[in-house]
């Protein structure tokens, strides 16, 4: 061994990035003693996962979530690190290199994996502040500072990055504009069709498109303020990000005479044209290429470390074919290859316009080249490796579009089976695109270190832990080496609880398929591994069961949690607070009277107006709780179910009847839907609120179903919230009559009810099943939704009865509420 | 720890069946509130009614199997120790409970 006698050679490597330290990976498994390795980062950080950067901004992960190496892998691996101090300057006859700060570090090796820099737009204001690219911790930083106090965001470039950043933005409650300057968004990754599908639901999501736009200037006094367009478009906005492109890092390089041309120029063996000097990732031009992805720098990363582990090493870098995803979440659209295509190709198209998806393969001489898969990605792994291996499709080709589960059953595998797909993988085929992990590297893993979970394969092998594409495949090839041993969830799906393996969906299908009508019905048919639940599962449970059996199951108060068994909200002290119903937020002097009384009567210390548009009684005692009640049914008050579940309350403004904008009577509105919703049990708190125009005073948009009244009738929204993540709602449609209003709100409430999770509110159930297919079921499907409203009606007939007159002092509902006994 | 042996005497509180399958209710003792649990298979337990978290009233939780999970903040109190499940640290006084043609007797201290 050639390091046996010598003493250590000093490797330097200026670029504490993803490709550096990849490579400084790899070499340390080639020969962890060869070198005295000293790594230089501009940046003031570990070396983290830079594609990771759009899920921190979407508030997905968290920057601790992203570090690939910890301090301590570098103490660990004997590694000089020094952060926030960029290389300035490399002497080259000497062999040393300069940093900022001043210091002098000499070397035998240097590896150069700078990178590379956001590139700027040729216009005025890119200094104002405000303006940022999305790049680095510091930019995410930046928008994220900027989301929390400013309103409007304008995102430069509608690529990959550009959406992501668009997207992340979008998450964080801004209103985010994209500028770009094709007439198609992300023409470099997909074809029209599929760009022009992705532009249509990102829109639907709230982003605006500005195609065909050449920015001109960035405007603003003290801090941006918008943007003006060739074409005199000005678009206003308090952050501005520049995404339209990248640009190889390369002034160190040239300043140090290497070759450069675009890139830092290296061989095959990624050796720049000073054969002591190496370069990998962004900052480099190989054959005249340039590189933006990841995929190609591990390539290079490992023949890079086999030349600096050997002199003689003799691999080659090759560079291979890339696919891309776009990390949103809820949007699968893949691409990779040659997906335009010439005149020596040809194509194999497939629509499905009613499930939204689009799939475009491109064929040369009886090989895949290219696809482009939009709505359904699934596939993208098993396309990109037959496009890699290259091999005739011969048969194959009838129904490659039709899919891998389709190819496998049409060659006589067992069907139901749904790792068989992955099964019939070769060992060589790349499962996860990002860090490069094949499939038999996985399956080792598994063996060798008994690994049962996810997390365990990310661990130890990388993969699935970068964009998270591959987590479906991830866990086929867990359940195909483990069996019943690894408890499969679809798409990434959770067991329910500890109680059992089953997620939620599964359940849910369970109940109605199986026809599971009680819950030791449900629990003995899916193996609950626990006699009778436990506080998770048990809510869930009686929530789907009363939602598949209306009328027939009978509510388990049991498995009520405390404030819907005792139908009041628990306070910190274990009182209790009592919040009666007011219509569509309206009161009489009768009522008012009453309640004083009532407060007056039990000493209750706190009254307070809420949000709701009710009032609260705070500090009522468990064995009060019916006497209140009893006083407030009275004088004509039911519950308002302020603790449930539930349809809590339908918000109004005073509307037409008083307004002088008044387009509609938006009280009455708000009342007549209130009668009709009242009781009703759901996944989560559900809240309504009708506004009289669109001023929108009653704050519509941001309810789980939102009415604003307009001179032509009423729009109706969907899927807003308050709370942490404030979500405004996505328009539904506009109707015309109150019945309509009704009939609409009726199916989507049900609609809500038959699909969400239990404790998933509209807002994420509508971001995780699609505007579209909510769309598709309420207002395209016309008998769908009169069905899915009268099931609603129907249900209501069961649930429409007052909790509190039913627990009136004496009833023997209300004996829970009475102490057991008093000892002396 | 029991309270039995130090001056204590058996006092009858009610009966099995006032207490509703996977509940609880509470009997009032000059040391405060007491937490009278029945689980599914008709086991009764006792227990002060006060969560060694923050003091949230047991008798108002979810009660699965031997164990009650607070109201408040979802600790989970096993019944036949008083002692909280892993990961949280705690316990709460365990009265002893003695069933006799399906009545319910606590041990009260003298
Ligand atoms: C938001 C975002 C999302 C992305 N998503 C994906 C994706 O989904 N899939 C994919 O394949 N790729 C994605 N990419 C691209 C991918 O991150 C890059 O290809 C990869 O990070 C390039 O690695 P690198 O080591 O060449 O450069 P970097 O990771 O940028 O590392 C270069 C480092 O060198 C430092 N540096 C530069 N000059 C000096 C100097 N003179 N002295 C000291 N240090 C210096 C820089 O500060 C930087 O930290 C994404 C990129 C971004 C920004
Ligand atoms: C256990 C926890 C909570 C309790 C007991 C509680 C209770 C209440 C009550 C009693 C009201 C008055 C509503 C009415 O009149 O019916 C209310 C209103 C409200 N709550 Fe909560 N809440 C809780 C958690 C939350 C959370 C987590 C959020 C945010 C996600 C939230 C957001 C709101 C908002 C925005 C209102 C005003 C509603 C409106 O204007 O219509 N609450 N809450
Ligand atoms: S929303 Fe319109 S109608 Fe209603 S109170 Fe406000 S201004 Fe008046
Ligand atoms: S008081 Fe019981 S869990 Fe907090």
């Amino acid at each position: 061994m050639d390091t046996h006698m010598s003493p250590r050679q000093k490797l330097v490597v200026v670029g504490n990035g993803m490709a550096g330290m990849r490579t400084v990976d790899e070499l340390l498994k080639r020969n962890p003693l060869k070198y005295d390795i000293t790594v230089f980062g501009a940046e003031p950080h570990v070396n983290y996962d830079r594609i990771m950067l759009s899920s921190v901004l979407a508030g997905e992960k968290d920057l601790e979530q992203i570090v690939i190496n910890p301090r301590s892998w570098y103490e660990e691996n004997g590694i000089e690190l020094i952060t926030g101090d960029a290389v300035v300057s490399i002497d080259t006859t000497q062999r040393t290199v300069t940093s900022a700060s001043g210091r002098v570090v000499a070397y035998d090796k240097l590896l150069l994996a700078t990178g590379s820099r956001p590139i700027a737009p040729p216009v005025p204001g890119l200094d104002l502040p405000g303006v940022c690219a999305f790049r680095d911790i510091a930019d995410v930083n930046t928008m994220i500072k900027a989301s929390q106090t400013h309103k409007r965001a304008i995102v430069i470039g509608g690529g990959l990055l550009g959406l992501e950043a668009a997207n992340g933005l979008l998450r964080r409650g801004m209103q985010v504009a994209v500028v770009h300057l094709m007439g198609t968004i992300m023409e470099r990754q997909l074809d029209k069709a599929a760009a022009e599908l992705l532009q249509r639901e990102l829109d639907e999501r709230g982003m605006n498109f500005f195609t065909n736009g050449q920015t001109e200037e960035i405007f603003g006094e003290g801090r941006v303020q918008g943007v003006r367009l060739a074409d005199g478009r000005e678009i206003p906005g308090d952050l501005v990000v520049l995404a339209i492109g990248i640009r190889p890092n390369i002034d160190l390089a040239k300043a140090a005479g290497l070759t450069i041309n675009r890139g830092v120029e290296v061989g095959d063996d990624m050796r720049t044209s000073d054969p002591a000097i190496f370069a990998v990732g962004e900052c480099v031009e190989h054959r005249g290429k340039t590189y933006g992805l990841v995929a190609p720098l591990w390539d290079m990363a490992k023949v890079c470390a086999d030349h600096l582990a050997r002199e003689d090493a003799v691999s080659d870098y090759v560079p291979a074919a890339m696919a891309t995803r776009l990390k949103v979440t809820g949007i699968d659209v893949f691409s990779a290859g040659d997906f335009i295509g010439d005149e020596t190709t040809e194509e194999v198209v497939f629509r499905d316009a009613a499930r939204n998806t689009y799939k475009r393969l491109v064929l040369r001489d009886d090989k895949l080249v290219g696809a482009v898969l939009y709505g359904d990605a699934q596939d993208g792994g098993w396309y990109f490796q037959l496009l890699r291996e290259g091999k005739p499709l011969g048969e194959l080709r009838d129904t490659l579009i039709f899919g891998q589960a389709f190819a496998t059953l049409a060659s006589g595998a067992p069907a139901a089976d749904p790792t068989a797909a992955v099964a019939a993988l070769p060992d060589t085929a790349e499962i996860c695109g990002c860090n490069g992990v094949c499939k038999g590297k996985i399956l080792g893993a598994i063996a060798e270190h008994g690994l049962t979970t996810l997390d365990g394969v990310r661990a130890r092998t990388k993969a699935s832990a970068s964009c998270g594409s591959c987590t479906p495949q991830v866990e086929q090839l867990l359940t195909l080496a483990l069996g019943d041993g690894y408890a499969a969830k679809p798409a990434g799906e959770k067991p329910l609880c500890k109680c059992t393996s089953h997620s939620h969906d599964q359940v849910r299908q369970a109940i109605v398929a199986q026809e599971l009508r009680t819950m030791p019905a449900v629990m003995g048919a899916l193996g609950w591994t626990t006699p009778d639940g436990c506080h998770v599962c048990r809510p869930a449970l009686n929530f789907y069961l009363l939602v598949a059996w209306p009328g027939e199951y009978v509510d388990d108060q049991q498995s009520r949690f405390v404030n819907e068994r005792n139908h009041a909200n628990i306070q910190k002290d274990g009182t209790y607070s009592v919040v009666p119903r007011m219509w569509g937020g309206l009161t009489t002097a009768d009522e008012l009277r009453a309640i004083a009384d009532v407060v007056d009567k039990y000493a209750i210390p706190t009254v307070k107006v809420t949000g709701g548009q009710r009032i609260d009684l705070l500090g009522v005692t468990r064995e009060q709780l019916p006497h209140v009640w009893k006083d407030l049914n009275d004088a004509g008050m039911v519950s308002g179910h302020a603790y449930g579940k539930a349809l809590r309350t339908v918000k109004t403004c005073v509307g037409s009847e008083w307004c002088r904008f008044g387009t509609q009577d938006s009280t009455g509105m708000g009342v007549k839907l209130e009668r009709m919703t009242w009781g009703s049990w759901h996944a989560h708190k559900v809240k309504l609120a009708v506004s009289g125009c669109p001023r929108n005073c009653a704050e519509a948009t941001i309810k789980d179903f939102g009415v604003v009244a307009v001179d032509s009738g009423w729009e109706l929204h969907v899927g807003g919230n308050g709370g942490i993540h404030v979500r405004a709602t996505d328009l539904l449609c506009k109707v015309t009559t109150e019945e309509e209003v009704l009939e609409y709100c009726g199916a989507y409430l049900q609609l809500y009810r038959e699909e969400a999770r239990y404790l998933e509110r509209t807002a994420p159930w509508l971001e995780r099943v699609g505007l579209a297919h909510v769309k598709a079921r309420i207002v395209d499907d016309e008998a769908g939704r009169k069905a899915l409203h009268a099931k609603f009606l129907y249900a209501q007939k069961f649930s429409q009865d007052d909790p509190w007159a039913e627990r009136a002092p004496g009833k023997a509902a209300a004996a829970p509420f009475r102490t057991l006994a008093t000892v002396e | 720890m029991d309270n039995v042996g130090i001056e204590s005497r058996w006092v009858e509180v009610g009966a099995v069946d006032d207490i509703p399958r996977q509940g609880a209710r509470v009997v009032a003792t000059p040391r405060g509130d007491v937490a009278v649990f029945r689980t599914l298979d008709d086991a009764v337990f006792a227990l002060d009614d006060r969560c060694p978290h923050k003091g949230g009233p047991l008798s108002q939780g979810t009660v699965h199997g031997h164990a009650v999970t607070c109201p408040l903040h979802n600790w989970v109190i096993e019944l036949d120790s008083g002692t909280a499940r892993d990961p949280d640290e705690g316990c709460v006084n365990r009265i002893p409970v003695r069933v006799q043609d399906g009545r319910i007797l606590l041990a009260m201290v003298a």
